[in-house]
Parts: C-alpha cells; structure tokens; sequence
C-alpha cells in the first residue's frame, strides 16, 4: 500500500466529518491537497497555513488561499472561533509545543481534527522491541533525519484530552488505509480524531 | 531564433508613452481641486474583446510610468519592473494587458509643479496641491475610463504602490478583481514619517528653493535633493545587504582623514544622489513623501483596519520581505490579519530575501515564481 491511498483515506475521513460549507483553518497545509480536497466535496472556503516556501507556491497553484506562517509561533492573525474546523493533519507529532497549538486550534476553531502515526501500532512495537527505531508508510524517516520530536498513542493522547477537558467528538483509526476497529491502540496506523471544548 | 528574437521575448521590446487629457475637474481630498491636468501612461499587450484583462501597475516613491521595456530613442532607459513585466514574465504581456500611469504631480509627463497652470501662465511650483493616494487613484480611474476598462483583473504595486492597490479595492471594489499587495504597509510608522520630514527639511532649508518657486529663478535645489535621496536610499536596504555590498572597504585603501569620499558606501550613495538630483523634481519629492505620511485607510475607522477594508471585495496576494525594516513583515501581517477579520480571500508570503525593502524590485526565483503562479489563477479565472 503506497502513501497515496493511506493519504486518501484519511482525507475521505476528514471530509465524512466536516459539515457542507464549512469555513475551514489547514494548519501545515503542505501543497493544499487536502484543502482543493475538501472544496471539491464539501465545498469549504477557508486557508491553509504553511511555512515551506515550495508549498506555499504549490498551495497558489492549487489555488488554495494560503497564509505562510511559523505554526510555532502560534496563530495570532486568526481571531477567535472564526472557523468551523481547524485541521492539523501530520504535523502534531514535528512540533516543538503540542500542547499550545491544540489550544490554539480550540480558540481559532469550534471544533479540531487532528491526524497523527500512531506509535503504539504493533510494527512500531516490533520495531522498538528489536531494538530498533520504527520505519513504516507512516513513519517514514530513520531516526537521525526524522522531523518527528512528540510521537505518541492513542492512549497518549485521549489522556491528554481527558486531563485538559478536550472532549473527543470521534475517532477514526486506519492502517493501509482501512478502518481498524479492533484493538486500536495496537492495530492501527494512524489516528484521526475530531474533538471539541468540553460542554 | 536568433539573439534579437530572443531580446523581444524576453522583453515588452520599444515602448512609447503617451499622455491622457482630462477636462472635468478633480477633486482633491485637501479640498481643492484640480481644474484639467494630464496623465502620462504605457501599455504593454493587449486589451482582450471583453476588456477583462488589463493590470494596472502603481508606482512607488521615483519611479514613473514607464513600467517595461525600452524607448525607440533610449535603448538603455529599461522600464523599472522590466524583470516583472513583458512576455513570458511573471505579468505575462502575452495574456494581460498592463498599464503603467504616472502619478498625479509627478516630474515624469503627468501634470506636477513643473507643468505651467494654465490660470497663471507660470509653472505651478509651491502653488501645487498635495496630493494623496486617494487622489492618485481616482485620475488613475479616470484614465482607465477612457481606456474603456470598467474593471481591472488586478491592481499590482509595491511600497507605495502597494498602498495604492490597497486604495483601489476600498475605493472601487468592483473595478478591482485582484490587488497584489507587496511590500506595503497600513500606514507609515513614527520612524518612517521621520525619515520623510529628514528628507523633507534638507530640500526646504536648501537656499535653492525658494520656497518651491526656484523654476523661474533657473535652479534645482540639488543639495537637498541629493540629501533626500541618500537617507531614502539607507532605509531602502537591509544592514546585512549594506554590509555584503559594500562592509568597511575604503576608496583609496586607506583612510586619509578628509571629508571626501573614502567609504565605498559612501560614493555609493553619492553616486546615487547626484543621479537622483539630474532627473526628479523636489516639489513633486516633497508632495509624494507627504502622501506617504498622510496615508491612513484606518484612521477613519478609528484605527479599524479591517472596518477600512470591509467593502473590499478583490482577491488578495500580500507578499512581504523578511529583511525589510522600512515596511517590514509585521506590518503586511496587519493588512493579512484586517482580511482575515473579513473573510476575504488572501494569500500572504514571507519572501526570505537579503535586500531589504528594495527586494521587490529585484530578481528573486521565489517571488517572481509566486507572482507568476498568482497571475496564471487570475488568467485561469477569466476564461472560467
């Protein structure tokens, strides 16, 4: 299974969630893929934020609106809840400050999405328990050039959601870009997870 | 192909200007108005059969009209975005047809101190309005009027230019479909009105002046001119692109305690100041520097500026330069920020370049990349 599908899937998975003419934030858009996307299903309008100067080119040619922006210096230019949907998608895990940016996409968004590898997948374990960093489709850098510095679980995060009040509207969990209902903490390869501000 | 060939697509090739006259009076926004005047202006391209792509390109501080190109007469008088502007360019002449206009009370063609007012007899001098921004870019509707272009595809400019691209969608939304914002600012910071009075001061207090009347008395006040042009050029340059230019390197090899040049930033900016003086006008100097100060689309909204943008209706490129210290990033975030706040459709980027404000002038892969790629959606969009 190459990058592509897995990637489709789990675009199929936002779009399931987002609501038809919803004003979208894409934080670390890349080259706006998932944004033209979601325009082309469920007719968002919105931007994406990105900070590489190639994506930021691709994102115009795309014809995505984009703003280029250091996503660690937060998102001061965005007001409060001016959006339905603030996705972060693959991007949580290279982040120096995890926890200020989902707060920050709580108070520019009403609601976030949030996708990440999850390190808790059984092929990441055999990687670990021999003794070695784990190399997969969706951990896809050796340890020395990786940009990934906060990899977690499943487990990890709803802890960290259920600790901080962030209330977990759903959850999809896919490997190979199949839903895994089983056993996910365990079976599956990437986490999408769509959650709120508690009450 | 041979190599003229190649010269002609690569450039709008032999230009000519030419002048538009206006015989309905122009109200100025200091009050007066300006009975008939005429503007100076360029085309490149063509205007397509449902005029529906035509860019007009605002100018900055010195520049004028002569956007692209070159003239029949001065094969070496290259337009000033010549980089920017001609076939197969980032504003490509082969799918948009660009205007370049010289500003109301400018010293290149358009009606400006130097021009005689016809109530008088004599050259308008001291007795010239000041003009605004806001003043520019009502003649420039006029001229695109007679032009026959109800609507721009984009308005595109830099620094001040910029600032009259940002007028342009305030004050004729639905003539403009596009404003390409670049290296613009809001409104001039304290520092940055400081350094116009600098300038300011140095050609008033010249004796040459004579109170802006010194046509008739067939002098230039050069000294003030050429003080002007160095402090405007200091800020147009980062420290570091100062610094790689031209550091500590002396004239002469060594330093021979005297006032005569011996920095090579320093006969740099000699340099540029006595070509500054031989062409600009310091009345038409004078009046350009205060539009700068006066420009403030905010100040009537108490300071809102995204109440000052709300009907603003055009699509947006906002790109700023990280060295730039005159109109620097934080200020291109403001204007990001006020369309945002109204939900307009805006791309901003942050061109990593060493040359400080100056950079948009220059050549830049990135830059001139994006503008190319913001330029072929709006090309893209009129044959939707």
């Amino acid at each position: 299974m190459n990058g592509i599908s897995i990637d489709r899937a789990d675009f199929a998975a936002i779009a399931h969630w987002v609501k038809p003419d919803a004003r979208v934030l894409d934080l670390g858009c890349g080259d706006g893929a998932l944004f033209k996307y979601l325009k082309r299903q469920r007719n968002i309008s919105g931007y994406g934020v990105e900070i590489d100067d190639i994506n930021v080119l691709a994102c115009v040619q795309n014809g995505v609106n984009v703003v280029q922006r250091n996503l660690e210096r937060g998102l001061r230019e965005f007001d409060d809840q001016s959006f339905d949907y603030v996705i972060l998608s693959q991007t949580l895990q290279a982040m120096r400050n995890g926890e200020r940016i989902i707060r920050e996409m709580l108070r520019v968004g009403r609601e976030g999405i949030l996708t990440f590898p999850n390190f808790g997948y059984w092929r990441n374990r055999l990687h670990v328990l021999n003794g070695r960093m784990p190399v997969s489709d969706t951990l896809p850098h050796q340890w020395f050039d990786t940009p990934n510095i906060h990899l977690c679980t499943l487990d990890d995060f709803e802890r960290f959601c259920s600790e901080r009040s962030i209330r977990i509207i759903e959850r999809k969990v896919l490997t190979d870009g199949r839903a895994v209902s089983m056993m996910p903490n365990l079976l599956g390869a990437l986490a999408i997870y769509h959650f709120g501000a508690a009450g | 192909m041979d190599a003229t060939d190649l010269k002609t697509t690569a450039s709008a090739g032999v230009v000519t200007p030419q002048r538009a006259a206006f015989r309905e009076p122009l109200r100025l926004k200091c009050g007066r108005a300006i009975a008939n005047y005429e503007l100076a202006y360029e085309t490149y391209g063509n205007l397509n059969a449902t005029c529906s792509n035509a860019v007009l390109v605002c100018h900055a501080l010195n520049a004028s009209h002569h956007v692209a190109g070159v003239y029949a007469d001065e094969p070496n008088n290259v337009g000033w975005w010549d980089n920017m502007i001609g076939p197969g360019k980032p504003l490509d002449t082969n799918r948009f047809f660009v205007v370049g206009v010289n500003n109301l009370g400018g010293c290149h063609g358009s009606t400006g101190p130097q021009s005689i007012n016809p109530e008088t007899g004599q050259p308008w001098g001291a007795d010239f309005p000041l003009v605004t921004v806001e003043d520019w870019v009502n003649a420039q509707a006029r001229l695109a009027d007679q032009l026959g272009i109800q609507q721009f595809a984009a308005v595109m400019g830099g620094s001040l230019g910029a600032m009259q691209c940002l007028q342009w969608s305030i004050a004729y939304p639905q003539r403009t479909r596009h404003a390409l914002v670049i290296a613009c600012a809001p409104n001039l910071s304290a520092q940055n009105i400081a350094f116009n009075e600098v300038a300011r001061q140095a050609i008033l207090t010249d004796p040459d002046f004579h109170n802006g009347d010194y046509y008739a008395q067939n002098v230039t006040p050069r000294r003030g001119l050429r003080v002007a042009r160095m402090v405007g050029h200091i800020t147009y340059l980062s420290d570091d692109e100062m610094a790689s230019k031209f550091g500590r390197t002396l004239k002469h090899g060594r330093v021979n305690y005297s006032f005569d040049t011996e920095f090579e930033i320093e006969s740099y900016l000699r340099y540029q100041a006595d070509k500054f003086a031989g062409y600009f006008d310091a009345n038409t100097y004078l009046r350009i520097t205060k539009a700068l100060d006066y420009f403030d689309p905010a100040f009537e909204h108490n300071g809102d500026l995204a109440k000052a943008l709300a009907g603003a209706t055009a699509g947006f490129l906002v790109v700023s330069f990280t060295t730039d210290w005159r109109f620097s990033p934080e200020r291109s975030r403001e204007i990001v920020h006020a369309l945002l706040k109204n939900k307009r459709d805006v791309t901003y980027a942050e061109i990593d370049a060493p040359h400080g404000h100056d950079a948009f002038l220059l050549d830049d892969a990135r830059y001139h990349k994006l503008v190319a790629a913001y330029f072929a959606r709006i090309d893209a969009e009129g044959k939707s």
